[in-house]
């Protein structure tokens, strides 16, 4: 295309020959609405998020190095553990996602932008405040929030701190944020497709994207009802999750999880579309069983609404639900088995190379399986009683969070962030990072299981004396980890500083029309034409 | 491009809803499958003393609890009973506070097995109402209760658990 040659040639920032270039100043940050823009600022805010949390990490980790209490008071450790949560779930992994399906829905499908591009402004914006507020709660009296991130009825309402009405405020913004964004990109991406881009042609991350947004569009007002009623319960004298009232704390379960179970999927379908983009480039093979993949996106997004209750088998359920919900959850196996098997047939006798990005994406697609199997066995009732609230289950969701949702967002920002900067990572440090994570993951997280087999219990702050020398190991681990990010960030600032120029395609397998279309970096507002779209 | 963006901005507001309407559906839930074991009320009119089975025992345990904030003790006066299903008993239960201050409670019961509690009717609680105690004051409360003969040959056993909750706030 012509947009490719004259910018690559000048190689500076092509935004500023454009009649519309990016404002000066921070001006250009707060009033923005380009996506390319908002997408900038959505992951700046989630590394942020990610850094703040991890600190978090860090202290928890610390405590429990040793049996004993060293460091931090419980409550200190229940605020640490609560918040710890909250912000990586809605600070890191939600927004990191959002920032990628703004920089990169719009030029996947051929689009000049988002389709509301100042509420795309507002649903940024509205997050630096939420978050804000609930941190702020950290600092007053009483303390932060310390009932865990799924603030369990009556501990949230009838025992917690006062600052709970602030993360009630919090969780409002972020769930307007993220219904409002949601919004925005199933309208892009139903009616600013460019012309000859059906459906069934859009990049897997495109269809991931479609209907996680669907997702968070349902599940997010009832999250927003459940805090609500937390708030009434508070202030305004009503019952919900009261039992003196004739309220019931069980229903607050429900009602949480049937938010919550969605959630998860919320925080993995899009990764599995970034995964689905990353090793056809690198096996240089077409993705294998496309629609499969599609159809199994929708299967898993169906399933989550019918399985909630399986987080909560211990609560006393008839015999009955609990077989229910335990074969509705095993059987969501079946479409993510679906993923992996399509995944390593892609992979199949294709000519591979391993640069940063196709390494975490395999690290994904393995260490991801190992958290889907521990989540099979929590899926099964009759052990689930064993399982359940121990270290085995913070064993299995970081799994499937860090090594999993994490993993395939690092491993997106090395795919795209050549095209989007026009700068290559360096390549040696891409590959340090990556195995300097994962040996440091494993080493945190695989000792885990053992403990929560063992019967150790999570959200406490000291153990017996049997469970020691796993927890040294895994704050080890966990330390090592949390540097291997603080290396990151240095990768990510020196790679928007400068780089060996990346060409337009970057990646000699890469197709799509941001690979094909456009040049790196692309101009500030990108296909003002509708591109042509080969068959 | 309006079109979709209010069909779902309506949406998120009929899931928020939704969310609330969650708790009549959820009511219906417990009802139907005896989660929380919710019990039952009856009149007494409503009995048919013809339906009585005497051919079946069932053993049923009285627990009595107090919440926190609530300085009262609490007692079932017998601790359990054997009981033909279809026939009306009585019980009885102590309550004594052991605070000068005059108090207000609210006794909320749960029976286990679930499967038994919507075959678990009482005509008469204390637990209809609220119960106001003078300073000291101790009290006898009546419970009047039958066990629908319709109810499953596989129960045995039921536990009635009461728990009285601090009424304050004023």
């Amino acid at each position: 295309m012509t947009q490719e040659a004259t910018h690559d040639e000048l190689g500076e920032y092509q935004g500023e020959h454009h009649d519309h270039g990016p404002a000066k100043g921070l001006t250009r940050w707060i009033t923005t609405t380009n996506h390319k823009d908002i997408g900038t600022l959505y992951l700046w805010l989630a590394f942020i998020m990610l850094l703040f949390g991890g600190a978090m990490a860090m202290v928890i980790r610390a405590e429990l190095f040793q049996p004993g209490l060293q460091f931090v008071e419980p409550d200190f450790f229940n605020q640490m553990t609560t918040m710890h949560g909250l912000i990586m779930v809605f600070g890191a992994i939600m927004p990191a996602f959002v920032g990628l399906a703004n920089w990169l829905i719009p030029m996947m499908i051929g689009a000049p932008d988002m389709a509301l591009p100042r509420m795309n402004n507002w649903s940024f914006w509205l997050l630096p405040f939420a978050f804000t507020i609930l941190a702020s709660t950290l600092f007053m009296e009483g303390g932060a929030p310390a009932f865990g991130w799924t603030f369990y009825a009556p501990l949230s309402t009838t025992f917690a701190p006062d600052s709970t009405d602030f993360f009630i405020v919090a969780i409002h913004l972020m769930g307007i944020s993220s219904v409002m964004g949601s919004i925005n990109i199933i309208a892009t991406i139903l009616n600013m497709r460019a012309p000859g881009m059906t459906m069934m042609k859009m990049p897997l991350f495109v269809w991931t994207w479609l209907i996680t947004a669907y997702l968070l569009i349902a599940v997010m007002p009832v999250l927003a009802g459940a805090v609500t009623m937390m708030l009434t319960d508070r202030h305004f004298g009503t019952s919900f999750f009261d039992a003196a009232g004739g309220g019931d704390p069980v229903m607050f379960q429900h009602i949480f999880w049937f938010f919550g179970h969605p959630e998860v999927y919320i925080m993995i379908l899009p990764a599995f579309g970034i995964v689905s983009a990353i090793l056809p480039t690198f096996a240089r093979k077409r993705l294998f069983g496309y629609s499969s993949m599609v159809y199994a996106t929708a299967s898993i997004a169906i399933l989550s609404f019918m399985v909630w209750a399986h987080h909560m088998f211990t609560v006393g359920m008839p015999i009955a639900g609990e077989l229910y919900f335990m074969y509705a959850t095993i059987l969501i196996s079946i479409p993510t088995g679906v993923k992996i098997f399509n995944w390593v047939s892609t992979m199949w006798r294709g000519s591979m190379t391993f640069e940063t990005p196709m390494l975490w994406a395999i690290g994904f697609i393995v260490m991801f399986t190992i958290g889907g199997l521990s989540g099979l066995m929590l899926g099964v009732a009759p052990v689930d009683t064993q399982y359940h609230d121990t270290y085995f289950v913070v064993a299995h969701f970081h799994y499937v969070l860090v090594t999993g949702a994490l993993y395939s967002i690092i491993a997106a920002f090395y795919y795209w962030v050549p095209k989007w900067t026009g700068h290559m990572y360096n390549e040696t440090h891409g590959k340090i990072h990556f195995w300097w994570s994962t040996i440091a993951v494993n080493v945190l997280f695989f000792p885990q299981h053992f403990l929560g087999l063992a019967g150790m219990p999570r959200r406490i702050p000291d153990y017996s004396l049997q469970f020691a020398e796993f927890n040294m190991i895994s704050s080890m681990g966990g330390f090592a980890f949390g540097l291997a990010q603080i290396f990151f960030l240095y990768i990510v600032v020196k790679t928007i500083k400068g780089g060996k120029k990346a060409s337009g395609q970057v990646w000699e397998g890469a197709t799509g029309l941001e690979f094909e279309q456009l040049s790196s970096p692309p101009p500030y507002h990108s296909f003002t034409k509708a591109p042509d779209i080969k068959d | 491009m309006r079109s979709p963006t209010l069909k779902l901005s309506l949406m998120a507001l009929l899931m928020f809803g939704f969310s609330f309407a969650l708790i009549p559906l959820y009511d219906v839930f417990v009802a139907l499958t005896g989660l929380n074991g919710k019990t039952g009320r009856i009149e007494v009119s409503a009995i048919d003393p013809t339906r009585v089975d005497t051919t079946r025992v069932i053993e049923v345990r009285f627990l009595a609890n107090t919440g926190s904030g609530l300085p009262w003790s609490f007692e079932p006066l017998v601790k359990k009973m054997d009981v033909h299903p279809g026939k009306l008993y009585d019980a009885l239960y102590r309550v004594r506070s052991s605070t000068e201050m005059p108090t207000t409670g609210q006794a909320v019961p749960s029976v286990s097995p679930g499967q038994a509690a919507k075959y678990f009717n009482k005509t008469r609680c204390f637990c209809f109402t609220q119960q106001y105690l003078a300073g000291y004051e101790s009290r006898d409360m009546p419970l009047q209760f039958i066990i629908d003969s319709a109810i499953s040959e596989n129960i045995e056993q039921i536990t009635l658990s009461y728990t009285f909750f601090i009424v304050d706030k004023t």
